[in-house]
């Protein structure tokens, strides 16, 4: 169970004023919000051992270094994943798939094919155009079903043998549906191909195992957890690691430097070039011993209760519309209300203290396939409430009538 | 015609009689609504503001050393928006869209309702509105 007014207690954000009412804060798939033990960490560091990590012999280089890489304990124990060299920090989702998509250059040919799907991130799709683009091979996309589903015949029918990769994400952010993923995983790999799951919405909603899983690579940001910005990390499969180029030069990354030659350092700092975000690492560490003591169970069935609760009240709305508006979903909703543009909605909204997105949610692909300009996005985190919910119904209903 | 000005400060005092946002708000929103039929052939890429969220079309005809403007978008408070525009600056010459001092939107408090991305937009317009009279003087 969760005391979500107690909860709310530790983040101090929660308890703002916009345009002299109450924040209520429903962007969270664009970002959570920072717990004060988070907030706490990322000071802590600073007044306390603020010092370059795995250089210095002395003490308060050590005590930054114990910490940043027991963080990388905690995501290894919290992610399942089986050994702690297969985690490299980045600064988020996007730098993790760059770190790929860069080293992937020389290893695929303009024979190969790669997959994305229609419902993917800009960011989950922009890199694996510009890798194409390089190579002359060529990408294939799933199509999204009118109920925003991935349509997995179609998928199965994309999986000819120049396939080498899938790039795929778990959880939609514009719909916030959750993808088969382990049925994905595995009908790529029973065609030889490789699968990297973006887990940028997944991960802060339910726990899952990667090993499980069995994915190749799975990159996620550190801020839809609760965490700071400018952290996320990316796992890959050691042997897959080791085959890829390093992405930056750099210091950290080496093992042996001269004139002649320089030889790599081995995972993960290969692809640790740079002093990396130490106090943002830690504070990572932080945020997941948060969540966890709150409970992703807890958090899971909290956030369905809303999301249901959500999703009961906007329908009774004239002319609303939900789109993805399936079972297996994560507490987002994305909709429109009749021909309104969902900005006029947003900045309406905005003005109630209300914080949701609007827009294409850098998912212009999904807009295409639904004919529509964009859509306003609501997403619920484990500290709203029922009563919040209250509130931005009625304003939706509001804006709706002003809008006439 | 009034002076681009005397326009200003007429807003101004429209707005003044608004209690609250949602007053300004469906005044925006009524004013988009108003706001004369767009030729639809005008609708082109070439005629898009950037910057917005929602599409705005900005088109504009030079005749006897005047210039008119005529927006749209899809979205009604920016047309609302732009419709404030249009009504201060149609009808002008090119120069006194270039000496005018544009204050309306700060004293019509429009600019602390706006968010920072809207800001941008709405700045996008009136710069638009500079561009097409830099280049009509140059015509001249």
């Amino acid at each position: 169970m969760i005391d979500v007014y107690k909860i709310r207690k530790d983040f101090p954000i929660l308890s703002k004023k916009i345009n002299n009412t109450d924040l209520i804060y429903l962007d969270n798939a664009a970002t959570s919000q920072t717990p004060i033990q988070v907030i706490d960490a990322i000071s802590d560091y600073y007044k306390n051992y603020n010092s370059n990590i795995h250089r210095g012999l002395h003490s308060l280089s050590v005590d930054a270094t114990n910490k940043f890489e027991e963080t990388r304990l905690k995501v290894k124990e919290h992610f399942g994943i089986a050994h702690t060299h297969e985690i490299i920090f980045t600064s988020g989702t996007t730098h993790g798939i760059n770190i790929i998509s860069s080293g992937l250059e020389k290893m695929i040919s303009s024979k190969d094919e790669l997959i994305v799907s229609e419902m993917e991130h800009h960011s989950n799709i922009v890199p694996w155009q510009m890798l194409c683009e390089k190579t002359g091979s060529k990408l294939k996309v799933i199509p999204i079903k009118d109920d925003g589903t991935l349509n997995i015949d179609e998928y199965k029918s994309l999986l000819t043998p120049n396939v080498k990769f899938v790039f795929i994400n778990h959880v939609s952010n514009t719909l916030g549906i959750v993808n088969p993923i382990k049925e994905i995983i595995d009908l790529a790999h029973s065609n030889k191909s490789q699968v990297l799951v973006d887990g940028a919405q997944g991960a802060a909603h339910f726990k899952i195992n990667l090993s499980e899983l069995d994915v190749d690579y799975y990159v996620a940001s550190a801020h839809k957890l609760c965490g700071p910005t400018g952290v996320g990390f990316l796992y890959g499969k050691s042997d897959l690691l080791n085959s890829l180029p390093p992405y930056q030069g750099g210091g950290e990354m080496i093992s042996n430097v001269t004139f002649n030659k320089t030889e790599y350092a081995d995972l993960p700092h290969k692809f640790e070039a740079g002093t990396p975000n130490i106090a943002g690492v830690i504070a990572f560490g932080s945020a997941l011993d948060y969540m966890n003591s709150i409970g992703f169970d807890n958090i899971e069935s909290y956030e369905k209760t809303l999301l249901d609760y959500a999703t009961e009240s906007l329908k009774k709305i004239t002319n609303l519309k939900i789109y993805g508006d399936i079972e297996e979903k994560i507490s987002v909703i994305s909709f429109n209300v009749g021909n309104h543009h969902p900005s006029d909605i947003g900045s309406i909204l905005d003005q109630f203290g209300i914080a949701v997105r609007t827009g294409q949610h850098c998912t212009q692909p999904i807009m295409d396939r639904f004919n529509i300009p964009g859509t306003v996005r609501a997403s619920f985190s484990f500290y709203n409430t029922k009563s919040e919910i209250d509130l931005f119904v009625d304003a939706v209903k509001k804006a709706s009538k002003m809008l006439g | 015609m009034e002076s681009i000005q005397k326009k200003q400060d007429q807003i101004i005092e429209e707005f003044n009689f608004f209690q609250d946002w949602s007053e300004k708000y469906q005044y925006l929103i009524d004013l988009g609504k108003t706001l004369p039929e767009f030729d639809q052939n005008n609708k082109i890429d070439s005629n898009l503001i950037k910057g917005c969220q929602s599409k705005v079309w900005l088109n504009s005809s030079f005749n006897d050393n005047i210039i008119i403007f005529e927006a749209d978008s899809d979205a009604i408070i920016s047309k609302g928006i732009i419709s404030l525009l249009v009504k201060v600056f149609s009808g002008h010459k090119p120069e006194e869209i270039l000496e005018a001092n544009i204050d309306f939107i700060e004293k019509i408090g429009l600019d602390s309702h706006l968010s920072q991305t809207r800001a941008n937009g709405l700045l996008s317009m009136i710069k638009q509105i500079k561009i097409y009279a830099i280049a009509y003087q140059a015509k001249q």
